[in-house]
């Protein structure tokens, strides 16, 4: 088991530099410059010699091999480089400041979705094309449907505006420095509310879809009948025997949304005016940052590998199946 | 070459470029009748939405709009632009030109401290200036001190600069926010402005706002500087709000949760005509400093026929334009100057809409044959064009389309692509390779647009991109920069507007309006034609009707 998990590690480390040189040589082909970009649209600003300088700051004058090298032998060193932009502050600093929130919602959106998911799933499964099925049905698939932005809004003036009883958009009050421990604990609370509503229920579907399918597959197995056969009450029959069951794929679902912790979403990130990643990227590729995006995509490419790898290593631990047919395989 | 605006009018035009804000204030649409009531008082915090993040917090190697208007706050500059956009003293108390204005002798306010309280003194000045033209310093505004020859301090309080050859913007390249020497030296040795402390925290100026907190993508906090050598400001605090979308800056004024903000047209027209809204917030229009109009290449032989360009500016309502695409929020453009500044010539040729005149004018440049589907025709080939415009800007595509429209009522063709301005900057414009484009041309208070007009000034990266070259165009602006008279300079820019007006190398359509709107219990602020920022120190909340106590 470690060895395999470590073979798949340092197999990991080619792929990650063919992802990384991929993406270099595709966003330094894109077109438009940084350089370009830190002037504006209708800027009457043409100041050729500062163009030359921050491409030489920038090190855009050499050939874009040198550039990956110089890129890959920094990082190699987890020298991640700065940012492009005026602030020209270092890539992980202000991935590190972006971090922390679009992680904090993303976790407890996930949480949210898979402790509504699972048993909206369930019901709907042991249950099926009963009344509560098809209401289910319709509710996600019009959260499935309905636009983030749109939704946003709604509950924006709803709550925010007719009502008053959350904030609308940013992280705190103005007023924040100013209250009280716990008034700002609750504060922060309050304005993290619509955000993470909009975000689940937009995910709900997809999840709770899973988790349905999976079930229904699972209680069509024959050991689901011998175990109603021996008597078990159907509630032990489902908890116990199916419901173990049909949460192994859900696993790998889950697994394999963890890189997809750390990127926001742009949509509900500027709607609500989150500073969070989803916004650091957008504006890192309109300005054509290639170090914040290059960052960025290291960290994402390195989960996501990672993730696979997890997913797989834990499906062999919860599937005993998968456990026997290696062992079987290996002789 | 390089860009001779003044940095802070250029926040302000960048500011004005990107959300919409803007200059001269002609009229206040709106103004609240207890605008003129209640007593000064100190206190309360000022909470303004921004729509882009800030970048950084020396505003001498930035270029965002919101960066600007944030420093423009911290710093100061030895001289600065008064609400009718005349350069007037700031951190100079007083100046003088010699005759030949090769010599500009300034005196420096003394008692003068920085933020760390420092005394600021004329070391400071030539500081700045040598990290203005040092050539590591990653700045735009190098340029404009290109022609000094040498800065000398004779003593604390007088700073004396010496021009190789008499510049018209020498003076006010002198609005350049001042620096602290020091803190920044060794930094600024180095060409590493950027990447001083000073630029993500605590920076340190003379301005009537102190730094207090920037969080990145959430917000900026300042605080009043009491010992502002203007006298303290009345607002204790000023709150920037980064907010991306216009919507939730929307929702959150009516939820008072800022207290400024820029409006869109449709917001402005549509959205905040109730009582409430009128109450609570004080709306302002302003011709904003950027123009949008239509780019011909004249590089290509049917447009560099000026009957087909004039035509083209008949046959276009600008009117009905103005209506579709703004909501009547914008103003006619006759020239690249606005109304109401001292360089703006009304005596020029103009367009109204005309579509006979149009047609006479087009069958003079010999398109007099039409195909059966009634395009027009010259030795077989159709009038048709492609019209380019960026991404993004919905009004650039509704301007396409209204273009669109009124050339085909003359039997020209156009089709409208639609491009990302990155793609659009580096693969069309700088390459020249367009027929036509929507484009807009920010405008700073000084008239000197060599770099647009000037015959020389077509090479790829450079902004004549249209192809434009009229000799006595040439020489107008050549003059119209090497003088300091302001008397002399408006005869060649009225002339310039004169030609321009009567060549149309692009079809100038209109003076977008900026519309900000600002809490009615915020007093003291007086419109003017240079907008209506230029006072915040001056403006205050009646003690009653502070809204936030503490701070």
């Amino acid at each position: 088991m470690l060895g395999y998990a470590l073979r798949r590690l340092v197999l990991a480390i080619p792929l990650l530099i063919g992802i990384t040189f991929v993406s270099f040589l595709v966003i330094h082909l894109a077109p438009g410059e940084p350089v370009e970009n830190q002037m504006g649209e209708t800027s009457t600003q043409s100041d050729r010699e500062l163009r030359e300088r921050l491409k030489e700051i920038y090190g855009l004058d050499k050939p874009l091999h040198v550039q990956y090298w110089s890129w890959l032998t920094r990082l190699v060193r987890l020298d991640f480089g700065r940012s492009f932009s005026p602030d020209a502050r270092p890539v992980l600093q202000k991935i590190g400041e972006r971090l922390p929130v679009t992680l904090l919602l993303n976790i407890v959106e996930m949480m949210v979705i898979v402790v509504l998911a699972i048993p909206i799933g369930v019901l709907s499964a042991t249950r099926q094309y009963s009344r509560f099925d098809k209401v289910t049905t319709i509710f996600v698939f019009v959260g499935f449907a309905t636009p983030d932005f749109w939704l946003a809004l709604m509950l924006m003036i709803l709550f925010g505006v007719q009502l008053g009883w959350l904030p609308i958009s940013g992280l705190r009050s103005p007023t924040w420095e100013y209250l009280s421990f716990w008034q700002q604990q609750w504060d922060f609370v309050a304005h993290l509310a619509l955000p993470i509503l909009v975000a689940t229920f937009g995910g709900l579907a997809g999840f709770s879809r899973y988790m349905r399918q999976s079930m229904l597959e699972v209680i069509r197995q024959d050991y689901i009948q011998s175990a109603r056969a021996k008597g078990l009450p159907e509630r032990m029959v489902i908890a116990k025997h199916a419901l173990r069951n049909a949460l192994l794929p859900i696993v790998t679902v889950l697994g394999l949304s963890l890189p997809g912790l750390i990127g926001g979403s742009v949509i509900v990130e500027s709607i609500f005016a989150i500073p969070g990643m989803g916004q650091l990227m957008v504006q890192a590729v309109f300005e054509r940052d290639y170090p914040v995006i290059m960052g960025n995509l290291v960290i994402v490419a390195s989960l996501t590998l990672v993730a696979n790898l997890i997913a797989d290593l834990t499906y062999s631990l919860v599937d005993p199946r998968i456990r026997v047919a290696a062992r079987r395989g290996r002789r | 070459m390089s860009r001779p605006v003044p940095l802070r009018l250029l926040g302000l035009l960048l500011l004005l470029a990107v959300a919409g804000c803007g200059g001269e204030a002609d009229s206040a649409v709106d103004l609240a009748s207890g605008q003129a009531t209640g007593k000064p008082a100190y206190g309360d915090t000022y909470i303004e939405a921004l729509q882009g993040n800030i970048s950084g917090l020396i505003p001498n190697v930035l270029s965002d709009g919101p960066s600007f208007e944030v420093g423009s706050l911290i710093y100061n500059g030895l001289v600065k632009y008064d609400k009718d956009l005349n350069l007037v003293g700031e951190l100079a108390q007083s100046w003088q030109y010699s005759r030949d204005c090769l010599d500009l002798t300034f005196k420096l306010r003394p008692n003068v401290r920085w933020h760390d309280n420092q005394p600021f003194t004329a070391a400071d000045v030539i500081f700045t200036y040598e990290t203005m033209i040092n050539p590591k310093t990653p700045t735009a505004y190098g340029g404009d001190f290109k022609a000094v020859e040498s800065v000398v301090a004779p003593d604390p309080y007088t700073v004396h600069v010496r021009y190789k050859h008499p510049s018209a913007k020498a003076l006010q390249s002198w609005s350049i926010w001042m620096l602290p020497k020091h803190l920044l030296e060794s930094y600024a040795r180095e060409g590493k402005l950027r990447e001083a402390p000073q630029n993500r925290a605590n920076p340190v100026g003379t301005g009537p706002y102190r730094f207090s907190e920037w969080k990145p993508g959430e917000k900026v906090v300042l605080v009043a500087n009491s010992d502002y050598f203007e006298g303290r400001p009345y607002i204790s605090r000023v709150v920037y709000r980064i907010i991306p979308s216009s919507a939730t800056t929307f929702l959150e004024l009516k939820a008072k949760g800022v207290d400024g903000a820029k409006l869109t047209a449709l917001q402005f027209k549509r959205q905040t005509e109730y009582p409430a809204f009128r109450k609570a917030y004080t709306k302002y229009q302003y011709a904003a400093n950027v123009y949008v109009y239509l780019g011909l290449n004249l590089r290509d032989p049917r447009f560099a026929d000026r009957r087909v360009r004039q035509a083209f500016a008949h046959a276009i309502n600008k009117r009905e334009l103005i209506d579709g695409v703004r909501l009547g929020l914008a103003r006619e453009a006759t020239g690249p100057y606005k109304p109401g500044t001292w360089q703006y010539n009304p005596n020029v040729r103009t367009y109204p809409y005309d579509l006979a005149q149009a047609r006479a004018l087009l069958a003079d440049a010999g398109w007099t044959e039409k195909d059966p589907d009634g395009v027009l025709l010259k030795n077989g080939q159709p009038f048709k064009f492609e019209l380019l415009t960026a991404q993004g800007s919905d009004e650039g595509r509704k301007v396409a389309e209204i273009i669109q429209a009124s050339l085909k009522d003359l039997g020209v063709n156009v089709e409208i692509r639609v491009i990302e301005w990155a793609a659009l900057l580096k693969e069309y414009i700088k390459k020249r390779n367009f027929e036509a484009m929507i484009l807009a041309w920010g405008i700073t208070p000084d008239p000197d647009q060599f770099d647009i007009w000037h015959s020389s000034k077509t090479s790829p990266d450079e902004l004549n991109r249209i192809g434009y070259a009229n000799p006595e165009v040439d020489g107008l602006l050549e003059k119209g920069r090497s003088t300091c008279v302001e008397a002399e300079r408006k005869q060649y820019y009225d002339r310039l507007q004169v030609v321009l007006a009567e060549d149309q190398p692009i079809v100038f359509l209109y003076f977008r309006d900026g519309l900000p709107v600002v809490s009615s219990r915020v007093r003291g602020i007086v419109p003017a034609p240079i907008g209506i920022q230029y006072n915040f120190n001056e403006w205050f909340v009646p003690k009653q009707l502070h809204r936030y106590t503490a701070g």
